[in-house]
């Protein structure tokens, strides 16, 4: 039975925590936009997400697999900054805080269904 | 320095951009100040930034995080000017002072830059902290 409740509820409350780490991640962006020579990261969501549902290219259906995709930094990548600047730092102010924008927009969608779901088992349980 | 979450990011990066800050106000305050030396002369200051990765070296912390903190504050090595105003209370034996060389447009330049970045992580960090108090309600 709990089994139930969690997979009724997975998606949503891993999408909720992998969006805490992009939000997290986008914040270090953002903090470093002045440091010379700082590599922008980000994480590619839909693979990431795709790799955690257990929809990705290799699920891990036994506790003796391996995981092929592990969250966050594991599979951080290295933003390509639309105009190169020259101290190195590849943090483009104006992307990353659309991107974080976008995020934050999306954990709200995320929060929100995650509520829906939750109330729609607490009316099934009272049976009103 | 330990990164652990989102408010340890702003907190560095934040306090970084406040030595910036300061030293534009160093900078702009001794902007008109002369010296009777030239070693004497103000010469202008800056903040070095460094990143601070979490997690690296051992070190606890998150992966994926990092932020930013001042390695040094250097100054800038520039020639003072060299003014004839023998009247000047400072003036050496030959009638010269030594002016700062505080270039006031490269500090105002420098000043707007510190306060917008100061402001960007400022926000940034209060839209986390809110998403965070949104999902400590969640299912009520």
């Amino acid at each position: 039975m709990t089994d139930t409740f969690r997979d009724h509820l997975s998606l949503f409350s891993t999408s909720l925590s992998l969006r805490e780490q992009r939000g997290a991640m986008l914040a270090s962006n953002i903090a470093n936009a002045a440091t010379p020579g700082f590599k922008a990261r980000d994480m590619d969501f839909q693979a990431v997400l795709a790799a955690q549902a257990g929809s990705g290219p290799m699920a891990v259906s036994d506790a003796r697999h391996f995981a092929t995709g592990t969250p966050g930094a594991a599979q951080a990548g290295y933003r390509v900054p639309v105009n190169p600047s020259l101290d190195g730092n590849t943090v483009e102010l104006a992307v990353e805080q659309m991107e974080f924008a976008e995020n934050s927009l999306r954990y709200q969608t995320s929060l929100t269904l995650l509520n829906r779901r939750i109330s729609g088992l607490m009316q099934a349980m009272k049976g009103e | 320095m330990i990164v652990k979450n989102v408010f340890d990011v702003a907190k560095s990066a934040m306090s970084a951009q406040m030595v910036r800050l300061n030293t534009v106000s160093s900078n702009m305050a001794n902007a008109q100040t002369v010296s009777d030396t030239k070693e004497g002369a103000y010469r202008p200051l800056r903040p070095v930034f460094e990143t601070v990765y979490a997690g690296q070296m051992g070190q606890e912390g998150r992966d994926g995080l990092s932020t930013t903190r001042v390695r040094e504050v250097v100054t800038l090595d520039r020639e003072p000017v060299r003014a004839w105003r023998p009247d000047h209370p400072m003036a050496d034996e030959e009638g010269f002072v030594y002016e700062s060389v505080v270039n006031t447009d490269e500090e105002m330049v420098e000043m707007l830059e510190a306060s917008r970045q100061y402001q960007n992580v400022l926000e940034t960090v209060s839209t986390l902290r809110t998403l965070m108090a949104r999902t400590v309600k969640m299912g009520q």
